[in-house]
């Protein structure tokens, strides 16, 4: 889970030192972002984070059909979350706002526009990646949940996804100010 | 995570502890949206977002994924992949700074 924070680290850097270089840039960029679908995106995962976390404290204390709904509305919220990415993805690429050589809006300011969106591209589809990634983990502990894997003395891995989803949340909590908000 | 033999039994987190973490959590996300869009904060802007970013950071992985409860160990782990982050962050950063002083230019 470190590693995780490295491989976002890295992309984290390069936004920062090229924000720092073309802030003007950066601020058109993300005006064109909707903050309302970043920000209603942010609360999906917030909950899905706790539900999440309440889904190992059900376990733990033995509340199994508690805990089946809560791994179930935390896939729910992952789903939402790619299915509001989507919307969001769709308008950009009707507009052209693209990174490097496939950009081809117009009316824009900056020369180098293209460059944000390659980072928008960039840490938004890596983090997607990592919610697919996540759903599809979530949805494996909870067949094994379903199967009766898991009790009050193990429960390693619904803890372990846990962990990985949390990591999801973690990168969207930075991801969601510094793309939409400040840019 | 903490596990030995005679504690086997993992630390369970009450529900009201993690209820509150996620309200706290919500009240930062709208703390976030109206400092950034309600009150104009110039140059403060980006790092009062920030500064709001890494207390909800410290928050989830402190009590959604338990690192507080954690043993010491797995804390320095989960420490030293954000150290490193800072290091690689400071060597791009000067090397860029150093380049404007010689170049004038990136």
């Amino acid at each position: 889970m470190t590693t995780e924070i490295l491989m976002f680290g890295g992309l984290f850097v390069g936004y920062f030192l090229m924000h720092g270089a073309y802030p003007e840039m950066f601020a058109e960029g993300a005006s064109h972002l909707s903050w309302q679908l970043g920000a209603t995106n942010t609360v999906v995962l917030i909950v899905s984070s706790w539900t999440m976390a309440l889904s190992i404290h059900f376990i733990q204390v033995g509340k199994n059909s508690k805990a089946t709904w809560t791994l179930i509305t935390t896939l729910a919220c992952g789903g939402i979350f790619m299915i509001i990415k989507a919307i969001e993805y769709k308008s950009k690429f009707d507009h052209g706002l693209l990174p490097g050589k496939f950009f081809s809006a117009e009316h824009f300011e900056h020369a180098n526009l293209a460059m944000y969106y390659g980072f928008y591209f960039c840490m938004t589809g890596l983090h997607g990646a990592h919610v697919l990634i996540g759903m599809s983990l979530i949805a494996w502990v909870l067949i094994r949940h379903l199967r009766g894997d898991f009790n009050p003395h193990y429960f390693t891995a619904v803890e372990g996804v846990g962990i990985f989803w949390h990591i999801v949340d973690l990168v969207w909590i930075f991801l969601f100010p510094l793309l939409y908000l400040v840019g | 995570m903490a596990q030995n033999k005679e504690h086997s039994e993992h630390h369970v987190i009450p529900f009201k502890i993690l209820s509150n973490v996620m309200i706290g959590l919500l009240v930062l996300t709208v703390l976030t949206v109206v400092t950034a869009k309600g009150i104009h904060l110039g140059v403060l802007a980006a790092p009062v977002a920030f500064l709001i970013a890494f207390v909800k950071a410290m928050m989830v992985m402190m009590y959604f994924m338990g690192l507080k409860y954690d043993t010491r160990g797995n804390q320095v782990i989960f420490a030293t992949g954000f150290i490193f982050l800072a290091v690689l962050f400071f060597t791009c950063a000067f090397d860029i700074w150093t380049r404007i002083q010689v170049q004038s230019t990136l």
